[in-house]
């Protein structure tokens, strides 16, 4: 369950200026997954990914030196192959967006359980999304259809009905699985409509990411 | 705009100032032919080093690091000048007061560009974090100081001997004619502007000490009412945490609310429960939170403004949490509610024990009365689905005539 492509257990990296935090975690994780190392900066923490290559980093999102995404930006240029799961003491709406646009495959609060963090931790190293209710309920509110505002590109901006129904239904509460039994499609689909979520969150376009952050007063 | 580069002085291409280089990259065109440009201005009247005065004052400095200059580049172009205005002078052996009149103006125009140049924002940057009360006096003792004394005189020498000049050429006013009255307008003007471009340092650094002493002061108001709300809760919190210290419940429930309470602090700061949708749900949620000591998980999508039918399904919505925290025998509950411009849906789900919706209606006058009866009788829908084991959904839905109501602007 908790192992990689190549048999192994999953490899995990820590990013938390907090030594507690890190040692709790590392504690909570060591039964299910090896944690590789840990780093407490983001200088350390871009040249030690470098060096260990983890399948999945947990990410703090605030630090001192630039955040969770100034490590995400580092490493996803030299090392896409590593995935990021955003581990976060925050679920502000603009921290959550902003993370998953810079390229992390899940974003999850600190107040998770260990077992649904090792899990998260297996989903996004078999490639898939973590939407918990409040994340989905940001995209939503993000892509919500303003009748009267213009969209620049429709293909990639704006979400189906049928994602917007699988947002929906994971802001709910649902899993994949009953998800999957509800719309009366298989559990694939569902992972298909969550990453093109995911994917066009990650390229939509300057207007539709300013449009977002005027509605939040961010500018 | 990528294809159009803002207009700016460049840093790395310099001989004077960095005028033409940046001209130059602006336009696409060797910055040679630009600097060419400007020395065959110079003739008539000055006017090359007028305008590269006057670009020196206008234009921003480029991005970039600052190069050095090299003299010897410079030379040729010198020369060439001073050989195109021998030539002109000889030429034009009573070019006369007008042509005097035009040097003189570039000559302030030339002094003005070098003490304005003195107030380049990145120094002024540096002088004001220096010493934010008297910045002026940072810039007096900085490290390059002399350099900075020594372009500042240069400068003022160039000015004044241009403004003296001017003076000396149309002093003895003998009979005015209008040609003198312009000129001495002219005179004026260009006087006038001399100073304002020796004030202008000091009157902007004035200002840029009193905007940081203002934004100094806010963020000591903002520091003060952090501490006044870290005081009243989480010092209170912690305190009860460590004499509940045996008792789990009492302990998780307290950190709830306590976090609860410090994110809508931090990052919702939303309307009030009794005008708004999502912050009515919110609450209700909360008192749900604090007297059952369960987790709702709520997640709200859009927002309106309350009436009667908006009342009516947040308290639909609150017997709901209510049922599942007393009933279901679980930790978490989930809320989602969704505003859409027609439509108010919300979903209240455990993943609970569950309960057969025959077996039991007769009894639940919860149910049937605060949930379904409430929705019918506002217009709305309330649907129940529940299976032994699996859980169970609370459907609510009303349909709303009124436009969805802009988003609120938060403080």
């Amino acid at each position: 369950m908790t192992e990689n492509v190549s048999g192994q257990r999953l490899r995990v990296f820590l990013v938390d200026d907090h030594g507690m935090f890190r040692a709790g975690v590392r504690a909570e994780l060591g039964g299910h997954v090896d944690v590789v190392g840990e780093a407490a900066t983001v200088a350390q923490a871009v040249s030690m990914i470098g060096s260990v290559v983890p399948d999945v980093v947990l990410l703090d999102v605030h630090m001192p030196d630039g955040g969770g995404r100034a490590v995400l930006d580092a490493v996803r240029k030299t090392q896409p192959q590593v995935r990021f799961l955003a581990l976060s003491v925050s679920d502000a709406a603009e921290d959550v967006i902003g993370l998953i646009r810079a390229g992390a495959r899940g974003y999850v609060t600190k107040t998770i359980s260990p077992d649904d963090l090792v899990d998260a931790i297996r989903r996004v190293a078999d490639g898939d999304a973590v939407f918990s209710p409040r994340l989905a309920g940001f995209v939503l509110d993000a892509f919500a259809a303003r009748p009267d505002a213009p969209v620049a590109d429709p293909e990639l901006d704006q979400l189906t009905n049928r994602e917007r129904e699988v947002l929906r239904l994971l802001a709910r509460g649902y899993a994949y699985k009953e998800i999957a039994k509800e719309l009366f499609i298989s559990i694939k689909t569902v992972e298909t409509h969550v990453s093109n979520v995911l994917r066009k969150l990650q390229m939509s376009n300057r207007y539709e990411l300013s449009r977002w952050a005027a509605d939040r007063r961010l500018v | 705009m990528p294809d159009s580069p803002r207009l700016t002085r460049s840093r790395s291409d310099r001989l004077v100032a960095g005028v033409a280089g940046g001209i130059a990259a602006n336009v696409r065109l060797s910055p040679t032919l630009i600097r060419i440009a400007f020395v065959l201005l110079l003739p008539i009247n000055g006017l090359g080093a007028l305008l590269y005065a006057a670009f020196w004052a206008v234009l921003p400095a480029g991005p970039g690091e600052t190069r050095p200059r090299s003299l010897w580049r410079l030379a040729p172009f010198v020369l060439a000048g001073l050989a195109l205005m021998t030539v002109s002078t000889l030429i034009n052996h009573n070019g006369g007061i007008g042509m005097t009149v035009g040097w003189l103006v570039a000559l302030v125009a030339v002094g003005a560009g070098i003490i304005w140049h003195q107030s380049d924002p990145d120094r002024r940057q540096r002088w004001s974090d220096e010493s934010p009360s008297a910045p002026w006096l940072a810039a007096l003792s900085d490290g390059d100081r002399r350099i900075y004394l020594l372009r500042f005189l240069a400068g003022g020498v160039l000015v004044a001997v241009g403004i003296l000049g001017l003076v000396f050429l149309y002093s003895p006013v003998a009979n005015v004619s209008w040609a003198d009255m312009w000129r001495a307008i002219a005179f004026a003007l260009v006087a006038l502007a001399g100073v304002g471009l020796v004030a202008a340092p000091v009157l902007w650094r004035t200002l840029t000490a009193l905007r940081a002493e203002r934004e100094g002061r806010i963020r000591e108001q903002e520091r003060a009412e952090l501490a006044a709300m870290v005081h009243d809760q989480v010092l209170h919190t912690l305190a009860l945490i460590q004499r509940n210290a045996a008792d789990p419940a009492a302990v998780q429930r307290i950190a709830r609310g306590q976090e609860r309470s410090l994110r809508n602090w931090l990052y919702q700061p939303t309307g009030s429960p009794t005008e708004h949708f999502a912050a009515a749900l919110q609450q209700a949620a909360a008192e749900v939170e604090d007297t059952y000591g369960i987790a709702v998980e709520a997640v709200v999508v859009g927002d309106r403004l309350v009436d009667d039918k908006v009342s009516a399904i947040v308290a639909a919505a609150r017997e709901a949490l209510v049922n599942a925290a007393r009933h279901a025998k679980v930790k978490t509950v989930s809320l989602y509610a969704e505003a859409e411009p027609t439509m108010l849906s919300v979903f209240v789900r455990d993943r609970g024990t569950g309960f057969d919706l025959n077996g039991v209606e007769e009894r639940r006058h919860g149910v049937r009365g605060s949930i379904i009866g409430r929705m019918s009788r506002h217009g709305g829908h309330a649907e129940i689905r529940s299976e032994v084991g699996e859980g169970t959904e609370v459907r609510l839905t009303m349909a709303v005539t009124s436009p969805k109501e802009p988003k609120e602007t938060p403080a």
